[in-house]
């Protein structure tokens, strides 16, 4: 029987020796997606960023507050505030029309009277908390005019239709976080200015402030990074798009007749399919540390982080192991009902993406809706990228990684046993 | 409605024995079952005295299939087709390597040994076909119209190197539907048509079985029409 395993696994590698297009398939793509994906989603990652975002600013107000929102975006990381276009000042309606043609993501409308008004209102407000206080003299409040109507003041914004929420919020949180600040400052200033000069002196930095704790391991702070989240997640898209290679060549086994061929002969199929389980296994370790070899060594080359694995490389590889089984399954199930590859081949890349999808390698788990963080924990590529998190990010010991990796093994035995069966019951026919 | 019916056939040790019949007969559905591809719905049968149900691995190893189409890998050499299949068939070493070599050289190929199948003609492509069903020197060889779309020179390579093998004590039961190849080569044959055996014997008797027949071609139309079998 090994013998036969191994002669199997030798014809495994001969076929896909001599398939350049499949060769080119399972190592060369993932490492063109890895590299790709982690440079594009780097600068989200990166707290400072090379590239900015020019948005428009339309200035009505020309006083303390447009300047404040002015300067802070100017010293903000992300944006570069753009207020002329062909050196004539940005009006609404351009700055509209521009950002919903996609020329702008943004366009912030800072309204007429602004500082003025903000500044009145603030005033109003103090006068009165102060006279309540009984702080004014009494002639001042007999005289005091009748107080004039302040309407409430709005910050228009302007998105580009093609801007995603996530964005959206992130910019409109930041700019009612600058609007608060502005307003906070000028009602400490106006009562300082009510109570008399130099006699009160408030302190106006913020007194609740925040931290983010980094984990520590051995005295190292482990800092999540671009590199850190998107190999493992790219690297387990990759072992699994192994279904597609590995469906089709057992369809194929069909349609060229070898199949029946081994049907007659006296091995059994669990030798068939353990064999291909070795050949792709080997397949799903060089991919994987080929994508690590390009994470630690490539990645620093072109301005990205390198991976950091010091320690951490045996566990990897235990997971990759694992989570490359799984897939196998699912390429053999797959492979054994499918009758042609115009059915394996679509079937199993998009089912691969909704695996990934469901699986938390585009969006995390946690952000998801509740009946998709359930759905979340039955997808293979879920177990997998929380075992490599655990690993990477976690600093955890093989023993806390034993639940994942059993449920990508049972779902290897599983699948396998499904094919197995299938066939069997088939051949019945 | 079933694909066989009633069938009952007795073929001895030794004996070179031709299924013949129309398209849709069940020439290929008989054959299968006999290599256990397909289960029968009901009746038994037995090889060399075992049964599927009980022996099926001890009766896979004592029989030898050459299916109709190429079962090769088409971008394996013809040596590493048949390393493989003969290894499946529990060969190994040098006894494997050897056997290899020696009937690619019966059939005329070893100077194409480690060239990839897929590069050979169908002639060829049939030879080492057949070889893939035969490394290991089967009691009993099942052949599903082993010469079907090759030439002449290949057709007669193959079935010399069939009656070689029949002359070492290989019982050979082979569909065709090459009259004239059947009656040359086989020591018996059956006629088969709608799942049912019509007609049994050697060549010779069956064709003195039917008034005027000349030959087996004769007896063939007279058992089964001339009208086209043509079926979905």
């Amino acid at each position: 029987m090994l013998y036969k395993i191994w002669m199997s696994v030798v014809k495994e590698f001969l076929l896909l020796k001599r398939d350049l297009g499949g060769l080119i398939i399972l190592f060369v793509m993932p490492l063109v997606l890895v590299i790709t994906v982690t440079l594009i989603q780097d600068s989200t990652f990166k707290t400072v960023s090379d590239s900015k975002i020019p948005i428009l600013l339309v200035d009505n107000d020309k006083g303390t507050v447009s300047k404040t929102v002015f300067d802070n975006l100017e010293k903000s990381s992300l944006f570069t505030v753009v207020t002329q276009i062909d050196n004539k000042a940005v009006t609404e309606d351009v700055a509209r029309e521009n950002v919903h043609k996609g020329k702008y993501q943004l366009a912030i409308i800072i309204p007429k009277d602004l500082s003025t008004d903000l500044q009145a209102k603030v005033d109003q407000n103090v006068e009165k908390i102060v006279s309540s206080l009984g702080m004014t003299d009494s002639t001042a409040s007999a005289s005091a005019k009748p107080q004039r109507i302040i309407k409430e003041k709005e910050v228009k914004l302007y998105f580009d239709p093609a801007v995603q929420m996530s964005f959206k919020n992130a910019v409109m949180s930041s700019i009612d976080k600058m609007i608060s600040q502005i307003e906070t400052k000028s009602i400490y200033t106006t009562f300082q200015n009510q109570l008399g000069e130099g006699t009160t002196d408030f302190e106006q930095k913020s007194f609740i402030t925040f931290k983010e704790i980094i984990p520590t391991i051995n005295n190292k702070e482990i800092r999540p990074n671009s590199v850190q989240h998107n190999v493992p997640a790219w690297t387990l898209f990759a072992i699994f798009f192994i279904v597609i290679p590995l469906s089709i060549n057992i369809v194929k086994e069909k349609s060229q007749g070898t199949f029946v061929r081994l049907r007659t002969n006296p091995v059994s199929n669990l030798v068939i399919i353990i064999g291909k389980t070795i050949t792709y296994s080997v397949i799903c370790m060089i991919q994987f540390y080929m994508m690590v070899a390009v994470a630690v060594f490539l990645f620093p080359s072109i301005g990205l982080p390198s991976l950091n694995i010091e320690g951490h490389l045996f566990l990897m590889s235990i997971v990759a192991l694992f989570s490359g089984f799984a897939a196998i399954g699912f390429g053999i199930l797959l492979g054994t009902i499918a009758s042609t590859q115009e059915q394996s081949a679509p079937f199993g890349a998009t089912s691969v993406i909704i695996l990934a999808a469901i699986g938390g390698i585009w969006v995390p788990v946690f952000a998801m809706p509740s009946i998709m963080q359930i759905i979340a924990k039955s997808s293979p590529m879920n177990w997998g990228l929380e075992a490599f998190y655990d690993v990477l990010l976690r600093n955890v010991s093989l023993l806390e990684i034993i639940p994942e990796i059993s449920l990508s093994f049972l779902f290897f035995i599983l699948t396998s046993a499904i094919a197995l069966f299938y066939d069997q019951k088939k051949r019945a026919v | 409605m079933y694909s066989l019916n009633n069938v009952s056939l007795d073929i001895t040790e030794g004996q070179i024995f031709g299924l013949l019949g129309p398209n849709g007969a069940g020439k290929t559905t008989l054959i299968s079952m006999l290599c256990g591809l397909i289960k029968p719905t009901s009746g038994h049968f037995t090889i060399d005295g075992l049964d599927y149900q009980h022996h099926s691995s001890k009766i896979k190893k004592i029989i030898g299939v050459v299916p109709q189409e190429y079962a090769l890998y088409p971008t394996l050499t013809a040596r590493e087709n048949l390393l493989y299949f003969g290894s499946m068939y529990g060969l190994k070493g040098n006894d494997l390597k050897d056997k290899v070599i020696e009937t690619l050289d019966l059939l005329g190929l070893l100077k194409f040994a480690d060239k990839q199948v897929q590069t050979f003609s169908g002639g060829m492509k049939r030879r080492v076909n057949l070889i893939a069903g035969i490394l290991h020197n089967p009691k009993v060889l099942f052949l599903d119209e082993p010469t079907v779309g090759v030439d002449v020179q290949s057709k007669n390579a193959i079935i010399d190197y069939l009656k070689v093998l029949n002359q070492n004590g290989t019982s050979i039961i082979y569909t065709s539907h090459h009259l004239a190849e059947a009656e040359d080569f086989c020591s018996n044959i059956a006629i088969i048509d709608q799942g049912q055996i019509f007609t049994k014997g050697t060549p010779s008797s069956l064709i003195d079985s039917v008034e005027d027949a000349r030959n087996l071609e004769d007896v063939f139309i007279s058992l089964t029409g001339k009208a086209l079998r043509d079926a979905i």
